[in-house]
């Protein structure tokens, strides 16, 4: 299973589905991470965690433990 | 006038609400609290063309989920009776996230208007965009701004008096999803909900929004209650999902798809935004840490390096020998009782006025603060150092304060605002005194002089550290105890950079210099006046004749023998830690006074005399650690929001004191 945090910096990713549940699930659907949506992971931080992905035009950045929770489309 | 009404401002954070906020109301701007909670409720008021418009700020919110508190404020304040309509500012160039909040109000039914922000900034992507389209799709007036230039503000003024209007379709009724809502609609009639809003209680009441469950479950009729289960079951089962939540987002989404596929014609190739290029070397994984280091060291250096002092230092000059002479010599000629000057003069201008020579510096640092965050560089500092500081359970956020509160821990609390997590925030806020703030520095200076004379500047670094580490320590402890939600992580937007505004920036200084002098003038001003009289009567409420017999004195008598265990039971010690509470750099000057000599050279002879060094040191620890001074007591409950968590991290922070140098001092009297 691929998640978005098995993107390296410059490479992309389809939504395939989220796991999170709760407060992070809505947190994550209210900033635009829905099925089918493209995200490209920017960058890392200096110290290796949070990750900065881009999508729907702009950078969001979330720790790795919950980049690991959006699942992305396999292939590609 | 030919109306009034009261118009709610909603919109994305970094949405450039605040700009539009102020270019609307100008100057004309109150600031009070929501109730219960310290986000700031800010309110103006504009007239045009003989109507009153009453202005609601609200907090920069995503969506109207009931999770942070901004959104409950936001969420309560729109479903409320108060507002006649809202002035939704959405961003030109984030234009999908923006408008999911934008159907969310639609939903709602209000009169409502859509300004379109960031026109200059689309423009310059070579962006172009169908007005009358975007207007047609949403069933709303969309007007198109620059809130900096002040392009149509005009128009968008002419709006807000005449023009706002019930939306004209619903567009949460979508494919899929739209049957189901409005169904639900229909089904929630009875219940005593604003009518207009029935498709927004719908689609919640489908996600299973908790809030509105707990709120209106248990009032609803059975049959209406599997009804809506049956909506809900049928909604996610249509699209093959378990999850209406998702169902409902994804829905939303695809139709701001093509809302924009059809309003927004963008140039074939993506250049490169400013945002992305100064990322780019901002956030390079070798150049991010020294970049920060520099930005870091220069707030931290002109707010309490020479600059910020010099400042503070002629405030207090100004206070205390220009006001306080002044005052004394006029009082004195028209016959004023000597005790009243005393009070007025030592007292009252004292008290106040050390807290007022700070005043400079927190206007500094409300300077580089405020541009900080209107840059977009604070949410970038944040992404640098989260790793680190989730290590003791807060997060990237905190850093800012957490360094403040080297310099003085009332700014750091107050910098802490920036934060939205309101769990991140209250322990920040708990943890902040514990680093070692500047006020403390002459009472290390004082005893680590008098005690390790070869050893000073040792001594003076292992309590900065000692007091990271017991930082790092009560974290801990804080995490496993009160604080032990789940926090909602770290999922945290980085916005576009934009030039802050001059206005914005000198207006957001003034309010940040306007709430601490009325702090100053009330809480200060009373607790000025109660130190003084405990440091002037004897408990008989006769004037006393030297500080040991005043109230003061007498309490440090009767609380010695608890320091007794930690190396320094004398009374004056006491007394000290004591009037430490009014300002942290008067433990010196009361030692010399109690100690009845000079200070400088005579003072530390004594001193060595008086301590060993292992009790020395255990002061100083305890002087480290204990309950800071009454000017960041005072901004800590007006953070916290109430005098419980007050006096909760005061006396959590001198109970640790406590320990700490009793553990230091009894176990370093087994070795030594």
């Amino acid at each position: 299973m691929k998640t978005l945090n098995n993107l390296k910096p410059g490479q992309s990713g389809i939504v395939d589905r989220i796991t999170a549940e709760g407060a992070l699930k809505r947190h994550f659907l209210d900033m635009g991470i829905t099925k089918g949506v493209a995200v490209t992971m920017e960058r890392v931080a200096p110290f290796g965690d949070p990750v900065a992905v881009r999508l729907r035009g702009y950078s969001l950045s979330l720790r790795r433990a919950e980049a690991k929770k959006i699942v992305l489309e396999a292939g590609a | 006038m030919n109306g009034k009404k009261t118009i709610a401002i909603i919109g994305n954070p970094n949405s450039g609400k605040t700009t539009l906020f102020n270019r609307l109301t100008g100057s004309n701007q109150h600031v009070g609290n929501w109730p219960g909670v310290t986000v700031d409720r800010k309110t103006g008021h504009v007239c045009h063309d003989g109507v009153g418009v009453d202005i609601v700020d609200l907090p920069g919110i995503y969506s109207l989920s009931p999770y942070t508190q901004e959104e409950i404020i936001a969420r309560e304040y729109v479903l409320s009776d108060e507002l006649d309509g809202i002035l939704n500012i959405v961003d030109a160039a984030n234009i999908e996230r923006n408008l999911y909040l934008t159907l969310q109000l639609i939903s709602l039914g209000l009169p409502m208007v859509v300004a379109l922000g960031f026109m200059d900034d689309v423009r310059a992507q070579g962006v172009q965009i169908d007005v009358a389209e975007l207007e047609r799709r949403l069933g709303v007036p969309v007007v198109p701004i620059s809130a900096k230039k002040g392009e149509n503000i005009h128009d968008l003024l002419d709006e807000l008096a005449h023009g706002m209007r019930v939306p004209a379709q619903q567009p949460t009724y979508l494919h899929g999803v739209g049957a189901a809502i409005r169904q639900a609609s229909d089904l929630l009639r009875p219940l005593p909900l604003r009518e207009c809003s029935l498709p927004f209680y719908a689609a919640k009441l489908l996600e299973g929004d908790k809030e509105l469950w707990a709120q209106y479950g248990g009032d609803m009729p059975r049959d209406m209650r599997e009804q809506l289960d049956a909506l809900a079951e049928g909604m996610h089962s249509h699209a093959n999902s378990t999850d209406n939540e998702m169902v409902l987002a994804d829905a939303l989404y695809d139709y701001i798809e093509e809302v924009v596929r059809a309003c927004f014609k963008r140039p074939k190739e993506h250049k490169l935004t400013v945002t992305e290029r100064i990322d780019r070397i901002v956030l390079h994984r070798v150049w991010a840490l020294p970049i920060f280091a520099f930005f870091m060291f220069l707030m931290f250096w002109t707010t309490f390096g020479p600059f910020g002092s010099w400042l503070g230092g002629g405030m207090e000059y100004l206070i205390q020998e220009l006001i306080s002479p002044a005052v004394q010599a006029g009082l004195t000629a028209v016959g004023t009782a000597e005790w009243l000057i005393n009070l007025i003069c030592d007292g009252i201008i004292g008290g106040v006025g050390s807290m007022l020579s700070f005043l400079p510096q927190i206007v500094i640092l409300f300077f580089f603060l405020s541009v900080l965050e209107d840059t977009g560089y604070l949410a970038r500092v944040a992404f640098i150092m989260d790793t680190l500081l989730r290590r003791i359970g807060l997060s990237g956020k905190s850093f800012v304060p957490m360094l403040m509160g080297f310099g003085c821990t009332t700014p750091a609390v107050m910098a802490a605002r920036t934060m939205e997590n309101d769990a991140d925030r209250r322990m920040t806020i708990m943890l902040t005194p514990f680093m070692s703030c500047s006020a403390k520095l002459p009472v290390y200076a004082l005893v680590a002089g008098a005690v390790f004379p070869a050893h000073q500047g040792l001594v003076v670094i292992s309590l900065y550290v000692l007091g990271i580490l017991m930082g790092v320590l009560a974290g801990f402890l804080l995490k496993k105890t009160i604080f032990r939600e789940v926090s909602s992580g770290f999922v945290l937007e980085l916005p576009t950079y934009r030039m802050p505004s001059f206005k914005g920036t000198v207006l957001n200084m003034w309010q940040k210099a306007k709430d601490f002098i009325t702090r100053a003038g009330t809480i200060i001003l009373l607790m000025s006046v109660v130190i003084w009289v405990l440091q002037n009567f004897t408990p008989t409420l006769a004037v006393a004749q030297d500080a040991g017999t005043s109230i003061l004195g007498v309490v440090g008598t009767l609380i010695a023998p608890i320091f007794a265990p930690l190396g320094f039971g004398a009374w004056q010690e006491s007394v000290a830690l004591l009037t430490g509470l009014a300002a942290k750099e008067a433990v010196v000057s009361t030692m010399s006074v109690l100690y009845g000599v000079g200070g400088g050279a005579e003072l530390t002879a004594l001193l060595g005399s008086v301590f060993t060094p292992l009790s020395g040191y255990c002061f100083l620890v305890f002087t480290l650690l204990y309950m800071p001074c009454m000017s960041a007591f005072a901004t800590i409950k007006r953070e916290m929001g109430g005098w419980r968590w007050a006096f909760g991290a005061a006396a959590f922070q001198t109970v640790l004191a406590y320990l700490a140098a009793l553990v230091i001092y009894q176990v370093g009297s087994l070795i030594l």
